[in-house]
């Protein structure tokens, strides 16, 4: 099929050209889509852990430590929000809930200057907070576990819980917690994914290097590798393997997580 | 659902909804609500409601060099209304989404129809690598594209070879705007045709069994009768696109440096705000340029929902 070809080309070209040197990725035998008759994979990527002190894992290393507790804490509180939405009647409920969806069609990346202002009025700019915090904010995904705590879990599931004498928090955790299992991994994976594929946020919270996630980090080294010069600058084997380092972790949790997100994804369409 | 416990006037209006148990211990019930919406609550207070209100306060003021902070009203507005730059950037994102959407429909419509007509492991494998891209972020896509792209190291070169021409170059002024349409359809469309493949799955059997009775080939049940029973998910989708291209700034970035100009430091409104903001440390109008973009985004899909809200209540 033609689209799988569209879809898996441009991958099919980043694993290639990840195993060229600087000379096979401009004029290698075999051409842009086919392996050189160099080997250069290994190299590559052992000049990558000593290039600028092998910064390039640290930002790998501050990627997962933005996407982790950015994705999860994002996921935990819309869990409880959700749920809370979903499965209490209260004074205030439907004003709140027209506020969520309202700022759902809020473009969070209209939303980073004003953040970035805020954050530099105390003086969390540049800092490992200026990242994660922002990230917790996740709109779509309250709505999306509402939608779906509504229909998954049965309130009278909950009231025989209470009824049996377990207290509000035992009945979410052991009720209603295994129930909303698809939807709490769908979440989970999107603001993961959100949080690790960012870079507008990034870019503007942080000014020191050490603290950059991946995507920043290349986006700087691809600058400088195009104004150097293009041929001799050793910085393009760099990016193109150090972009397939850093698509393979999130690529393989989405293949393992297939079962779980794919029925929670469809959520929002099927309302 | 939507009332309060204690007003047994408003019952009656929920007579629609499934029927639930009484709740005696409102008031406790109420506390315990709020605590398990607080955190996200103080969250969205922190990160959404505050530099919204922080950004629409800076945007009142203009920051001169003699006297500081002078309070201009809607000056800010006026000038940015006004500024040739800015809505250069609006007309390119309108423009950008009027090409990319139908595009994007089209392509993943059409994998998720066929997609979903094929029941073998073949589907479900291809489902999955259609859907690859989306896992990748969308600077690692702008940079595989860059390179696709380029002239020195693409293959373009070679395939044009081959014909003994020389190939274009997709990120000069002419042709980047077809090459960005291209980066962001292979990023999401993906994504797109998992939900509407969702949405066809949720389909409920018996109705093609009576579209065959009744004569209808596949391609009649796949325009007749699949993509109507789909079209909220359609609308989902389109609103998806139209607020991720109100705020494109990602891949135009990356794209800069190998574009020669073509990309300019205002083509995007997004790109434009970060401009005036760090090139030229006029926060107060990068203030008013955010909350002028969030606003305008806010208001057209609002308005796009009410328009097709008899469509399908997708929100």
């Amino acid at each position: 099929m033609i689209l799988i070809v569209y879809f898996l080309l441009p991958l099919w070209w980043l694993l290639v050209a990840s195993t060229k040197n600087s000379h096979g990725l401009f004029s290698g035998t075999g051409g842009a889509l086919w392996f050189d008759k160099t080997f250069a994979l290994f190299s590559n990527i052992s000049q990558l852990a000593t290039y600028d002190n092998g910064i390039y894992f640290r930002w790998l290393a501050n990627s997962f430590l933005y996407a982790l507790t950015g994705g999860v804490g994002a996921t935990l509180l819309a869990v409880l929000a959700g749920y809370g939405f979903a499965k209490f009647n209260f004074r205030g409920r439907r004003i709140s809930l027209a506020l969520l969806l309202g700022s759902v069609m809020v473009p969070l990346t209209a939303l980073v200057i004003p953040t970035f202002l805020l954050l530099a009025q105390v003086h969390l700019i540049n800092t490992t907070w200026s990242v994660i915090l922002p990230s917790l904010l996740s709109p779509f995904g309250v709505y999306l576990m509402q939608v779906y705590a509504t229909d998954a879990v049965p309130t009278e599931l909950l009231d025989a819980a209470r009824v049996d004498g377990a207290g509000e928090l035992r009945t979410f955790v052991q009720v209603a917690l295994p129930l909303l299992r698809p939807a709490v991994v769908t979440v989970l994976l999107l603001s993961i994914v959100a949080t690790w594929n960012n870079y507008f946020l990034p870019l503007t919270v942080l000014s020191s290097e050490k603290l950059y996630p991946v995507t920043v980090g290349l986006g700087q080294w691809q600058s400088l590798a195009n104004s150097n010069g293009a041929t001799q600058t050793p910085l393009f084997p760099l990016i193109v393997a150090g972009s397939l380092l850093s698509i393979i972790p999130l690529v393989v949790s989405f293949l393992l997580l297939q079962r779980y997100w794919q029925g929670g994804l469809s959520v929002g369409s099927l309302k | 659902m939507t009332t309060t416990i204690r007003t047994p006037a408003a019952r009656p209006a929920r007579a629609a909804r499934p029927p639930r148990a009484p709740k005696r211990r409102g008031g406790r019930r109420q506390w315990i609500a709020w605590l398990f919406i607080a955190p996200f609550g103080v969250v969205f207070l922190a990160f959404l409601v505050a530099p919204l209100v922080y950004a629409f306060g800076l945007s009142l003021f203009t920051q001169k060099l003699a006297t500081g902070n002078a309070f201009v009203g809607l000056a800010n507005y006026a000038q940015a209304f006004t500024d040739p730059l800015f809505l250069g950037g609006v007309l390119f994102v309108l423009l950008f989404s009027l090409v990319l959407i139908p595009v994007q429909m089209v392509v993943s419509l059409a994998a998720a129809l066929v997609l979903d007509s094929l029941t073998t492991k073949l589907a479900n494998f291809s489902r999955l690598m259609i859907f690859v891209p989306y896992a990748v972020p969308a600077v690692i896509g702008a940079l595989m594209w860059g390179f696709l792209y380029s002239p020195q190291f693409g293959p373009l070169t070679q395939f044009f070879a081959l014909f003994h021409q020389t190939a274009p170059n997709i990120l000069d002024s002419h042709n980047v705007f077809g090459g960005l349409i291209n980066v962001v359809n292979w990023q999401w469309a993906g994504y797109y045709m998992i939900i509407i493949y969702a949405a066809l799955r949720g389909i409920d059997s018996s109705i093609y069994e009576a579209a065959e009775i009744d004569g209808a080939n596949a391609w009649q049940i796949a325009v007749r009768v699949k993509v109507p029973m789909v079209a909220s998910a359609l609308v989902l989708i389109l609103v998806f696109a139209l607020i991720g291209t109100f705020q494109f700034f990602t891949e135009p970035t990356i794209l800069t440096p190998a574009s020669n100009g073509a990309i300019t430091p205002s083509y995007t409104p997004n790109i434009y705000a970060y401009t005036q903001a760090f090139s030229y440390t006029q926060f107060n109008y990068a203030s008013a340029l955010s909350f002028a973009l969030g606003a305008v985004v806010f208001i057209a899909v609002y308005i796009f929902l009410f328009a097709t809200r008899k469509k399908g209540r997708i929100l």
